[in-house]
């Protein structure tokens, strides 16, 4: 008998492995809903699919009788444009400052432990003050995002420039490059690939503020619409959402990491 | 490289002597090789060659001028590794200083500019036998030929001195000779000055015109931080034959089938 450790599935058995926890989840969940149901046909707590069915046609396919939108589609474009913005200027300013920060002492000198600081105030505590400062429009919702993600993105960056081989910053000037030649041939190029993945790292917690914040004030979006209907105990709609934003959350985590193997090849291990 | 000379240099980390009274004066372009034991300053006084160290006290003086006190394209560089830039392909690599040369703002060159670096990256990277390896990344490279290429890339520079920190350390024995052939042809064919570090005695001798050994010639037990090492042995080694008759010995002594 082979240790543990040296036991491994084969693609079959790996596959049906990997399918086994959502599968249990699903059965566990028609069988929980199947007994709650039959003890009380009106709860709503544990809705049957068909039922979940039924609020997603209405929400997707009609158009709404107070706005003549689309609900579903309507709140997916206003979220992600959010998360959009949020999240591409998090990553305009990481690169720009964790690039700085890593590349040039006297601008790590100035602002690395501010940055420190910075990185480290509660986002959510701050929110009232966005609000305030910014109104309750998209701009507060983007900032939000921004002030949660930003400074993690800079920090990363930097740190991964200071992990870049001291040698290859000694060889790029023995070949003549200046510091904005160092930047641009040097050290953006080799960044590309860990930005990316320091985006994917933080899209989780870039849905956490951008949820928050639609959940406090918004008129439309994908966390306006879950908080809305939950004072109606609308599970049928809350739990189809949920799934909605987890599948987008995995299909941008996903497409990120298609993209970095595909743009990067030299980031890869040798063939 | 017509003369190099190093006056009374000294290099303290605090209360730490690594270097101390270190004298040289070489005139044209020797190949200088540097052993010592581990520790003894030999690393700290290539940094100092190439820019990435400041001397605490004393002269590095390159054709009568003081070297700069940070790297530059008069002196290139082979470590023993990270030195090629591993988002870039062999050829890539090889024209990035010509590039950067031209193009100050962009890096990077376009249309007909582009073409003749490219021709002139691809003969450079010919002639340490890469030729067939040109759009391959370092990390479908082998160890040996990771070094030719940073010796290509270092080289197409035109540097007066060229300075390499063990560079053939981490390669096969095998491996190891071919690249003494190659780097002794393109010392000859290059008006330039070597300063190569190694652990390997026999390849100290084997290769320069000059053999530096670093030591420390005071100790004191109780403090064996105060005193530094120096060169202890400057040992000129007897002149090589001529070119030609070195190629001649080299491929009569080379394995049948080698790239000569």
């Amino acid at each position: 008998m082979r240790r543990l450790i040296n036991r491994k599935p084969g693609r079959a058995a790996a596959l049906g492995l990997g399918l086994l926890p959502f599968v249990l989840v699903v059965i566990a969940y028609l069988f929980g809903s199947h007994t709650r149901l039959q003890d009380n046909p009106a709860d709503k707590l544990l809705p049957p699919p068909a039922v979940m069915v039924d609020a997603i046609e209405r929400l997707a396919l009609e158009p709404s009788k107070r706005s003549g939108q689309r609900l579903l589609w309507a709140d997916t474009a206003a979220s992600l444009q959010r998360l959009g913005l949020g999240v591409g200027l998090s990553a305009v300013l990481g690169l720009v400052f964790g690039v700085a920060i890593g590349v040039v002492p006297h601008i790590r000198a100035t602002l690395g432990h501010f940055l420190v600081v910075l990185s480290m105030i509660p986002p959510l505590a701050v929110l009232p003050i966005l609000f305030i400062v910014f109104g309750l429009g998209e701009l507060s919702k983007v900032v939000l995002i921004v002030i949660g993600v930003a400074p993690f993105i800079m920090r990363d960056l930097a740190a991964r420039v200071a992990e870049l081989p001291r040698e290859l910053m000694i060889k790029g000037q023995t070949l003549g490059a200046s510091t904005w030649q160092i930047i641009t041939r040097v050290v953006l190029p080799q960044l590309w690939p860990r930005l990316i993945h320091s985006v994917r790292l933080m899209l989780g917690p870039a849905w956490l503020f951008l949820i928050a914040a639609e959940a406090i004030a918004a008129t439309d979006g994908l966390g306006y619409r879950i908080f809305l209907v939950r004072r109606y105990l609308a599970m049928d709609v809350i739990l189809p959402y949920v799934a909605w934003i987890t599948l987008l959350a995995f299909l941008f985590d996903w497409l990120l990491q298609k993209w970095a193997r595909r743009a990067f090849p030299w980031a890869e291990p040798a063939p | 490289m017509k003369s190099f000379e190093v006056r009374n240099l000294w290099k303290e980390y605090g209360d730490q002597v690594v270097l101390e009274r270190v004298h040289l004066a070489l005139a044209g372009n020797e190949f200088v090789t540097i052993v010592g034991a581990s520790g003894c300053g030999k690393t700290t006084f290539l940094k100092m060659l190439m820019g990435d160290e400041v001397p605490t006290r004393g002269e590095l003086l390159l054709d009568g001028e003081p070297l700069p006190t940070e790297p530059g394209p008069d002196r290139g560089v082979v470590f023993q590794r990270y030195s090629v830039f591993p988002h870039l392909t062999a050829l890539e690599n090889v024209m990035l200083g010509l590039e950067l040369r031209q193009a100050p703002l962009a890096g990077r060159l376009f249309g007909a500019a582009r073409t003749a670096v490219r021709e002139q990256a691809a003969q450079g990277l010919a002639a340490v036998g890469l030729q067939a390896a040109l759009d391959k990344y370092p990390a479908q490279l082998s160890g040996g030929m990771q070094q030719r290429l940073a010796i290509a890339q270092a080289v197409i520079m035109r540097p007066r001195i060229l300075l390499l920190d063990e560079p053939f350390g981490a390669l096969d024995p095998g491996i190891r000779s071919d690249m003494h052939g190659l780097i002794l042809d393109l010392w000859r064919q290059g008006d330039m000055g070597v300063f190569m570090i190694t652990h390997d005695l026999h390849e100290g001798f084997e290769l320069g015109t000059r053999l530096l050994v670093f030591d420390k010639v005071r100790d004191d037990p109780q403090a064996p931080e105060a005193y530094g090492a120096t060169i202890t042995f400057d040992i000129p080694l007897q002149r090589r034959p001529p070119p030609d008759v070195m190629e001649a010995v080299r491929r009569a002594t080379a394995p049948a089938g080698a790239p000569s």
